[in-house]
């Protein structure tokens, strides 16, 4: 079941932008059938994971790597799979409506859906690697929704940068899950955390955290690398929503969530993901005072739920693990929400500058309502869910081992979040109506996309007043990060505890924050482009790139002769070095034992090597080659292998001929190279000679294996059919070998044809085509 | 190059060559021969006939375009590796059967001597390809 609803998502990608077409508006609505079926059957598969008997498959897919399809339905990944489908249905509704008459909508809807099926199989994958296959496909669908609007260079640019920060990351997590299947022994995750502590005393431990940490770091935009996430919200609004704060950016608290059984409770762990998530969430709280952007106001606020997700996993314990799981179902209902109603007035407006924006309740009363109620969670205020949630992570703080610091960097964020709340959720709907035409006649759009808003903030309120229903219904989403069973109850009055006394201080502070949020924004915004990490990740790829490019110019210069001497002289420094300081020279005693004929075949072959490097006419030169060439065959000839003799005089004879042709096209002889240039040159073919005849005598004086001839000959009859050991070593012993090469002759065939064939016939193209110039001369 | 004594000699030599070429591919697996140097043999007719009529004619005479064989090569190349797996051994492994023809006793068949044709044809494909798209740069 669990393999056929995330295959039902690939499935559906493919179809999707023909289906697309046919449908027209209503596509929206028919596509949104697939995530309901699949958030009814998650919530089917509910009762099996509370009882402790989650469902599972297992599926052998590569039983060599330990890879293989095994999935697990326990609460946190059903809690998972619920947020995707269901908030996926809102977002595929939405998106319909959003998007509508774009060219591009099959294409959005497919890439939507693999999404869909990538990130349900991050949340169901019961195997590391299996995880880690799906991890990379959520981060490569992210890049082509990120760079939806391709024909504008910002969201490239934005797509490019989160590809290449979640790709990196995702290779840092590679590398983190192998070292901690191979120290476990398995690959399949119930069976890593069934181990208990284990993996904590593995002496892989700190290598393996430290490399899962940056991927999962990467993936949910914590410091360094949070940067990538306010730049993604480029992509269509729908896609923030769902991608960028509900789901995609929660996969690396999902996989912390998931590990920390295993891997947390440590020193390490404690300090680094706690440290990192409270400068997460304190550096998004306060970058999110400086943004105008509706979007942008968002996304730092994120970050800095993030931020807060992550500390409270740091954290550690049962109190604040649960924290995290209700904060993060929290935020993704409100924030949704809010990602939504942030579409639809921009939808309808034509803006999303805050400072733009006022008044639109009268326009858009149904919005208005939504986003209240989404903003009111957000802000934490009972009855709704958002309260609870902050509610716990106060108390998770205060109890937490951080002391007054700890509980500080809390309240800042909480802080954050009202301001941000107040101003996405509240302002554009209230106080005066601006005089700009698109704003002050803004209406409701139609109820494909303001449903989706509105079923979320009523999710919050819902949750907030049925806070105990839900309570047990997140338990054993707790339970699979804790470790171990609990029984969570959640209620709206906890007391007249110190929590409650940290809420009222929040709200007061956000509201005198909000209400003298002008100067904080100009003052901010004076410093937020020194504190952008963007910058420093600008000035990488800059440098990457000059680096590239000079290296580029250096060794790849376009002149064959200097391709040439870089490889002989790599090889001399490379082989020579070797053999001189690894093995030394050989000298095996019967070398000047040589006779009559041999004398006569050297000298031949000396003779027209002489004749090629002196003569003055091409002709000459190549006939002087192969008649060295010719010399060889003899050699080989004399020596019984007539196949390489036989094999070696038609290459002679073609490479004549092929030489013949490419004169043709050549200009006069010339020399070209300086003096200076030729004794180089000299130098390095005699030290390449010289390399050559020291190899073959080394190889004559020391026998390093035991040669293998005779085997070959007394099994070439008998087991491979054929009695020209020859041949049968090309194409039985080493038939793999035989292949290569002839795939390399293939590769190098298609080379010469398409640089004959497809080339520009542009004189500027580059230096090739420039051969009257000297490489010296200029 | 217009030359009637390299004109007349290359029509002759087409298919005798030819013949030649099948002739070492045939008794490669036992005496000197083989895919490669078959192949070679192959291709020679070919290219003096583009250099005595250019490349247009020796197109026309070879009626496939020369990269349509790299690809087949490869491709019989690669099954005959691959014919070993199907019956559940390694990559490359020899699978050998007999043919009895009447008169001359049994004759030995094997995926080596199918991985030898497609050499065979690659090496042509490969040469003739090169010294066509040589022959048509202008």
């Amino acid at each position: 079941m669990l393999l056929a609803a995330i295959g039902s998502g690939f499935v559906m990608a493919l179809l999707a932008p023909g289906l697309t077409r046919r449908l027209g508006r209503a596509a929206g609505w028919v596509f949104a059938i697939l995530p309901v079926t699949l958030t009814l059957l998650f919530a089917g598969a509910w009762s099996a994971a509370a009882d402790g008997a989650p469902i599972t498959t297992t599926l052998a897919w590569v039983p060599e790597l330990g890879l293989s399809l095994s999935f697990r339905a326990d609460g946190l990944s059903l809690l998972f799979a619920l947020l995707i489908t269901g908030i996926g249905a809102l977002v595929v509704l939405y998106g319909g409506s959003y998007l509508h008459g774009d060219r591009d909508l099959g294409r959005f809807y497919s890439w939507l859906f693999v999404f869909m099926a990538a990130m349900l199989g991050v949340a169901l994958a019961d195997n590391l690697l299996l995880l880690f296959v799906f991890w990379e496909l959520t981060s490569l669908s992210s890049y082509m929704l990120i760079g939806f609007g391709h024909d504008r260079a910002p969201a490239r640019q934005a797509a490019l940068q989160a590809l290449l920060i979640t790709g990196g990351g995702g290779l840092a997590l590679l590398a983190g899950l192998v070292l901690l299947g191979v120290g476990a022994g398995t690959f399949e995750i119930s069976a890593l955390l069934g181990q208990g502590a284990a993996a904590r005393i593995d002496p892989l431990y700190v290598p393996a955290v430290g490399l899962i940490l940056v991927g999962a770091f990467t993936k949910s935009a914590q410091f360094p690398f949070h940067f990538w996430l306010p730049n993604a919200m480029e992509a269509p609004t729908p896609i923030s929503a769902y991608l960028h704060s509900a789901t995609m950016v929660k996969a690396g608290v999902y996989l912390l969530l998931r590990l920390s059984p295993a891997l947390g409770g440590t020193e390490l762990w404690t300090l680094v993901v706690g440290g990192v998530g409270a400068t997460t969430m304190v550096l998004g709280a306060v970058l999110a005072l400086a943004q105008t952007d509706l979007k942008r106001l968002l996304a730092y606020s994120t970050v800095s739920a993030l931020g807060l997700l992550t500390l409270l996993i740091g954290i550690g314990t049962p109190r604040a693990l649960e924290a995290a799981v209700v904060f993060l179902l929290a935020h993704a209902l409100y924030k949704g929400a809010l990602f939504l109603v942030a579409g639809i007035l921009d939808h309808e407006t034509g803006t999303r500058d805050i400072t733009r924006l006022g008044g639109l309740w009268r326009g858009l009363p149904i919005t208005a309502a939504a986003a209240g109620g989404a903003a009111l969670s957000m802000a934490g205020l009972p009855p709704l869910f958002g309260f609870i949630s902050k509610e716990l992570a106060y108390e998770a703080a205060l109890a937490g081992p951080g002391g007054p610091a700890l509980i500080a960097v809390v309240v800042i964020a909480g802080i954050g979040f009202v301001v941000v709340a107040a101003q996405v959720g509240l302002a554009p709907f209230w106080g005066r109506r601006p005089t700009d035409e698109g704003v002050a006649h803004a209406h409701e759009p139609g109820v494909s996309l303001w449903l989706g808003p509105m079923i979320l903030s009523l999710a919050s309120l819902g949750a907030g007043v049925f806070a105990g229903a839900v309570g047990g219904w997140v338990g054993p989403a707790v339970a699979s990060a804790t470790g171990t069973p609990v029984t969570v109850r959640l209620a709206l009055w906890h007391g007249l505890n110190p929590a409650l006394w940290l809420s009222l201080l929040t709200l007061a502070v956000g509201g005198l924050l909000f209400a003298a949020r002008r100067p904080i924004r100009n003052g901010l915004s004076r410093l937020n482009p020194v504190l952008g990490a963007d910058l420093g990740f600008q000035a990488g790829l800059g440098g990457l790139n000059a680096v590239a490019q000079a290296q580029t110019r250096f060794f790849q210069n376009g002149y064959l002769r200097f391709y040439l001497l870089m490889v002989v002289a790599t090889t001399i420094l490379l082989v020579g070095g070797t053999l001189v300081s690894q093995i030394g020279v050989g000298w095996p005693l019967d070398v000047l034992d040589v006779q009559a004929h041999e004398v006569v075949f050297g000298g031949l072959i000396l003779v027209a090597a002489l004749v090629a490097i002196t003569s003055r006419s091409r002709l000459s030169a190549i006939a002087a080659l192969g008649a060295a060439g010719f010399g060889v065959s003899l050699i080989y000839l004399w020596y019984g292998a007539p196949d390489l003799a036989m094999t070696q005089f038609l290459i002679e004879s073609l490479t004549v001929i092929l030489f013949v042709l490419v004169f043709y096209h050549l200009p006069h002889f010339t020399r070209l190279s300086s003096p200076g240039a030729r004794a180089r040159d000299i130098v390095i073919a005699l030290l390449a000679g010289g390399l050559m005849t020291a190899l073959v005598l080394t190889v004559l004086a020391v026998p390093l294996f035991p040669s293998i001839s005779g085997y070959y000959g007394a099994v070439s009859a008998a087991e491979a059919h054929g009695r020209n050991v020859v041949n049968v070593i090309l194409v039985d012993f080493r038939g793999l070998d035989t292949l290569g090469e002839i795939t390399v002759l293939g590769i190098a065939a298609t080379g010469v044809y398409a640089l004959l064939k497809l080339h520009p016939r542009n004189p500027a193209v580059g230096p090739v085509y420039d051969s009257a110039r000297s490489e010296d001369g200029s | 190059m217009n030359s009637l004594i390299l004109q007349t000699t290359t029509r002759y030599l087409l298919p005798l060559l030819l013949l030649f070429s099948i002739f070492l591919f045939g008794r490669g697996h036992n005496e000197p021969g083989g895919g490669f140097v078959a192949g070679l043999v192959a291709a020679a007719p070919f290219a003096l006939y583009s250099i005595a009529f250019g490349a247009r004619e020796a197109r026309r005479v070879l009626r496939i375009d020369p990269r349509w064989f790299i690809g087949f090569g490869l491709l019989v190349a690669l099954t005959a590796g691959l014919l070993g797996v199907l019956l559940g051994r390694p990559f490359f492994s020899g699978v050998w059967t007999y043919l009895v023809v009447p008169g001359l006793g049994p004759i030995d068949l094997g995926t080596p001597m199918l991985f030898d044709l497609g050499v065979y044809v690659g090496v042509f494909g490969v040469t003739l390809t090169i010294i066509f798209a040589m022959e048509e740069a202008d």
